[in-house]
């Protein structure tokens, strides 16, 4: 989404609490019209909550959620312009898929030839035409999840919430639903809000991710900028894989650090800010295992970033390889992700001496 | 496991309770059953001559209007524990999960003391000089004693309060078992509180009305206890007439056709309740 396009959903400064856990903790956050957005976070983080906040099954106790600059704090849920995909689905058992999907307008007071049309709208959407006089228990997953979603969409709301959507369905069919999603949301333009647990699945369908981390956000950006840029380990080490090393900041200067880690010397990264950051202090640096090249050591390593370690652990994926690697001094074995037709993977065997090394601007120095 | 074994460890395990009832149920019931196709002998014995007239008799007028009232009054008591336990059981089943065990706790306190005793309890509660009608007398709010009591609204009141628990449970079980999102999806896609209620939970919590419903109506048609106690001891259930073929009038032969007549009746609406529950199972079990 272009940046600066107009705020559709604002939650301003909302906090739940259950008892003693505060499951959302003073949030705040601007969701944009005709956007994919994603609430991403481990169970208990928070999302869940928010998500029913905005639906209206959850009251916040301090804060306000806004649509469309209007308070709808208030609002009860059949009254808010918003549908909600339940994870469960909860399709209505004893009714029709037809009658399932018309319920909404009907609660609009749509009826008749108008109620019909736009029913049939609705089931060639998401391609279940045939299956307008079955029951729900009569389908299978995927179509009862196409339901669900036709059932949410036929309102036309200004917002749809989609809760773990892809949670209940197999590997391959995630990865159809993705895409189908993807789809629906360009073709109605209706702003879609997912939370989810997946990160690949955040990262594939969302335009903007939310990343929570008890009750607070801990990135708000792009998939690429939480993906590449992560603003604390904690964001590093929940989206993808991570290399950590920890160390002390040894020098900064021109955008470039200098981290000393012990057993292994120095090790440099391009930093575009590091505000806060004391040379002397702790910090982490962090790559990713894609980015880390291996090569067939000769005796002893020179470069920028180059280390010397031993193969500790071969994973062969297919279409990629996964080698561990250990480190003098480091507790864990650095993983590096290569292709497995790459030259030198016959080579990358337990016991086998390599050299590896990255370029500095591809790690980065996590103050957190 | 053989298939010797199994059979063995089959019959350990249901021989105790069906020998019990075999025993204590089927036979006297059969017994029964035999004795509602003979003649009554001339000293309240039987003779031992078969007849069907036991049968006719019992659709007299005479009879059949017993039979009819007494579904009256079972059919108002259903009524009236389906429009008291409903909201209680619906409180219930959606309240917080720690309140639900003491509260059910409550529904089911009643049964820790004797029927006969709670059913003499209404009577000091409900006649002339009784509890209800001292305090409506001493606030001022009527002159003379209302007719409380040894009537038909003192039996609807015992039988519902009898069997009132029968109802909340068998509710309880249905609504707790509804998938809360559902009533969210409803509330999500518009409807308000009382039409998610028309088109979603009362739908989906019929097999808990008919089972509650059977419950009440077949313990209340066939109790003889409270009418015979709040009622004033005039006949005007079956349960009472079969209980004075019996002891009063000694004629076995028609009251154990009369019995099963009611037998019969109520096997009748437990079999239409297990097949309505066992339908709306099996969608559920499969949605």
């Amino acid at each position: 989404m272009t940046a600066g396009a107009k705020t559709l959903v604002e939650i301003a400064g909302a906090t739940k609490r259950f008892g003693p856990v505060t499951a959302v903790d003073v949030l705040s956050l601007d969701i944009r019209e005709n956007e994919f957005f994603a609430l991403l976070g481990p169970s208990g983080c928070g999302k869940t909550t928010l998500l029913r906040m905005i639906a209206g099954f959850e009251q916040p106790d301090v804060g306000r959620i806004l649509l469309d600059g209007r308070d709808i704090t208030a609002v009860r849920p059949n009254r808010r312009p918003i549908n909600m995909m339940f994870q469960s689905y909860a399709l209505f058992p004893h009714l029709s898929v037809y009658d399932n999907i018309a319920y909404g307008l009907e609660m609009e007071g749509v009826r008749g030839a108008a109620l019909k049309q736009r029913v049939d709208e609705a089931l060639a959407m998401v391609r279940l035409e045939e299956f307008g006089r079955r029951r729900p228990h009569l389908l299978s997953g995927g179509q009862r999840q196409r339901v669900a979603l036709a059932r949410a969409l036929i309102k036309r709301p200004r917002l749809l919430l989609l809760d773990e959507p892809l949670a209940a369905l197999d590997k391959k069919l995630r990865g159809q639903m993705q895409l189908e999603l993807k789809r629906l949301q360009h073709d109605t333009g209706i702003t879609f809000l997912v939370v989810t647990h997946d990160q690949e699945e955040a990262l594939a369908m969302a335009d903007r991710i939310a990343l929570l981390e008890a009750g607070k956000i801990a990135q708000l950006g792009s998939p690429r900028a939480l993906y590449e840029r992560p603003a604390s380990r904690f964001v590093a080490d929940f989206i993808g894989v991570m290399n950590f090393f920890e160390g002390r900041l040894a020098a900064l200067a021109g955008g470039r650090a200098e981290i000393e880690v012990d057993g292994l010397g120095r090790l440099w990264a391009e930093t575009e800010d590091l505000d806060g950051a004391a040379v002397g202090g702790p910090v982490t640096l962090a790559v990713r295992p894609e980015r880390v090249r291996l090569s067939v050591a000769p005796a002893g390593a020179a470069g920028q970033n180059a280390l010397s370690g031993t193969v500790v652990g071969v994973a062969y994926l297919g279409q990629d390889l996964i080698v561990h690697i250990g480190l003098p001094g480091q507790p864990a074995p650095l993983v590096a992700r290569l292709g497995s037709g790459s030259h030198i993977a016959d080579d990358l065997v337990e016991g086998a001496a390599v050299r590896c090394d990255w370029p500095p601007n591809d790690s980065r120095i996590l103050l957190v | 496991m053989t298939k010797t074994g199994e059979l063995v460890q089959r019959l350990v395990l249901l021989g105790p309770g069906l020998g019990w009832l075999a025993l204590f149920l089927v036979v006297p019931c059969g017994v029964i059953f035999a004795y509602s196709f003979f003649l009554r002998g001339i000293y309240g014995g039987i003779d031992y001559v078969f007849t069907l007239e036991n049968y006719a008799r019992a659709f007299d007028p005479l009879y059949l209007s017993i039979f009819l009232n007494s579904a009256k009054i079972a059919a108002l008591t259903t009524a009236l524990a389906l429009l008291v336990g409903y909201p209680a059981a619906y409180l219930i089943a959606t309240g917080p999960r720690h309140r639900q065990v003491p509260l059910l706790i409550l529904v089911m306190l009643p049964f820790w003391s004797n029927y006969l005793i709670r059913t003499y309890a209404w009577i000091v509660l409900l006649n002339r000089e009784g509890l209800i009608n001292r305090a409506l007398v001493d606030i001022g709010l009527i002159e003379t004693p209302l007719p409380l009591l040894y009537n038909e609204f003192a039996i609807v009141t015992g039988l519902l309060y009898g069997y009132l628990p029968f109802m909340v449970l068998a509710l309880y079980s249905s609504i707790s078992r509804l998938n809360p999102e559902i009533r969210e999806a409803s509330a999500d896609l518009g409807a308000p509180g009382w039409r998610t209620f028309l088109r979603v939970t009362l739908p989906l919590t019929l097999p808990g009305i008919a089972a509650g419903s059977v419950f009440v109506f077949v313990l209340s048609i066939g109790n003889f206890i409270t009418p015979d106690l709040l009622g004033g001891g005039r006949t005007v259930m079956v349960g009472n007439l079969i209980y004075d073929q019996f002891l009063s009038a000694r004629d076995w032969p028609f009251g154990a056709s009369l019995a099963f007549l009611l037998i019969g009746l109520m096997m009748l609406l437990l079999f239409a309740q297990a097949w309505a529950v066992n339908r709306a199972q099996g969608e559920r079990a499969r949605a």
